[in-house]
C-alpha cells in the first residue's frame, strides 16, 4: 500500500511529503498534485451550498485506478491529502478522518514551535514519528 | 484571576524591556512597536491555528472578524469586544472599553501618549491571527480615553 501525507499552505507548495514504499514516488507526487485542483473546486462549491460547508474533512476526492485520494482543509487554509491504494478496502471513513484529526493536531502543535518558521518545511522529528505509526497502521 | 495576571504581567514587562534595551543603544525607539507587533504576529499564527483546530468551517470575512471579537477575545483576553462596525467594503474597527491591557494603567487621559506602545503586541496578534485565515491585513490602533481602544 502507498500512503502519503502533504500538507499545502495557500500558496500551495508542500510543506511535507511522506510516501511508503518509496519506488513510486513520482507518480504519487503527480497524483497529489492534480488532488489539490479538486480540493480547490470542493472549496469554491461550498461557496454556492453545494457541500455541507461546516466541516473541515472532504471525504474521498476521486478514485484513479491505482489510489484513492482523500482531503482535508484547516481554516488556516492548510490542505492535507492523503492518497491510499485502491487495493486497500479495509480503511473505513471514519479512521481516515481520526488520520487527518491526527495531521492536524501535530500541525497545530508544530505551529506553536517557536522554532518553526511557518511557511518553512516541516523537519520535525515528533510530526515524523507520528505520520510514521500512522502509515504503519495502514499498510 | 493569576493566569490573567500572568500574561498581562509578561507582556508590560515585554513593552518595558524592549524600551529599556533601545535606550541602551541596543534599537532605535521607533522600531520597538515594529518588533512588538512582529511578535505578536507570530504569536497570533499559532494561536489562532490552535483555536480554529475544533471549530467549524468560516463562511465568509464577516465570520472571520465575529470570531475574532467573540471567540478569540474572550480566550485572549477573557472578554468580548464592546463594538463591532463595519464599512462592508474591508474596514473594520473593533472597539474594546476596557481593554484588559490598558486597564492598569488609567482611566482617562493619563498615560496616553505611552498606550501605543501596549497596543502593539495585540494589533500584531490580530493580524497574524487574520493572516493564518488567509486575509491580508494592517492592522491599527487608537487610543483617545484609557482603557477604552479602538
Amino acid at each position: 500500500a502507498l500512503v502519503g501525507v502533504i500538507s499545502f499552505p495557500p500558496q500551495n507548495y508542500p510543506l511535507y511529503i511522506r510516501s511508503i514504499p518509496t519506488e513510486n514516488e513520482l507518480k504519487f507526487h503527480y497524483t497529489v498534485h492534480t488532488s489539490l485542483d479538486v480540493v480547490d473546486e470542493k472549496i469554491s462549491a461550498m461557496g454556492k451550498a453545494l457541500v455541507d460547508q461546516r466541516e473541515l474533512y472532504l471525504g474521498l476526492l476521486y478514485p484513479t485506478e491505482d489510489y484513492k485520494v482523500y482531503g482535508y482543509v484547516t481554516n488556516s487554509k492548510v490542505k492535507f491529502v492523503m492518497v491510499v491504494d485502491s487495493s486497500n478496502t479495509a480503511l473505513r471513513d471514519n479512521e481516515i478522518r481520526s488520520m487527518f484529526r491526527k495531521l492536524h493536531n501535530s500541525y497545530t502543535d508544530i505551529m506553536c514551535n517557536p522554532f518553526y518558521n511557518p511557511g518553512d518545511r516541516i523537519h520535525s522529528r515528533a510530526f515524523d514519528t507520528m505520520v510514521n505509526s500512522m502509515m504503519m497502521q495502514v499498510c | 484571576a493569576a493566569d490573567e495576571a500572568l500574561f498581562l504581567l509578561l507582556h508590560n514587562e515585554m513593552v518595558a524591556g524592549l524600551y529599556r534595551a533601545a535606550e541602551q543603544g541596543e534599537g532605535e525607539n521607533g522600531r520597538c512597536t515594529t518588533k512588538l507587533e512582529s511578535m505578536g504576529f507570530r504569536v497570533g499564527q499559532g494561536l489562532i491555528e490552535r483555536f480554529t483546530k475544533d471549530t467549524a468551517r468560516f463562511k465568509d470575512e464577516l465570520d472571520i472578524m465575529k470570531f475574532i471579537c467573540k471567540d478569540f477575545w474572550t480566550t485572549v483576553f477573557k472578554k468580548q469586544i464592546d463594538n463591532l462596525r463595519t464599512n462592508h467594503q474591508g474596514i473594520y474597527v473593533l472597539q474594546d472599553n476596557k481593554f484588559r491591557l490598558l486597564t492598569q494603567m488609567s482611566v482617562g487621559k493619563q498615560y496616553l501618549e505611552h498606550a501605543p506602545k501596549y497596543l502593539a503586541f495585540t494589533c500584531g496578534l490580530i493580524r497574524g491571527g487574520l493572516s493564518n485565515l488567509g486575509i491580508k491585513s494592517i492592522v491599527t490602533a487608537e487610543v483617545s480615553s484609557m482603557p477604552a481602544c479602538k
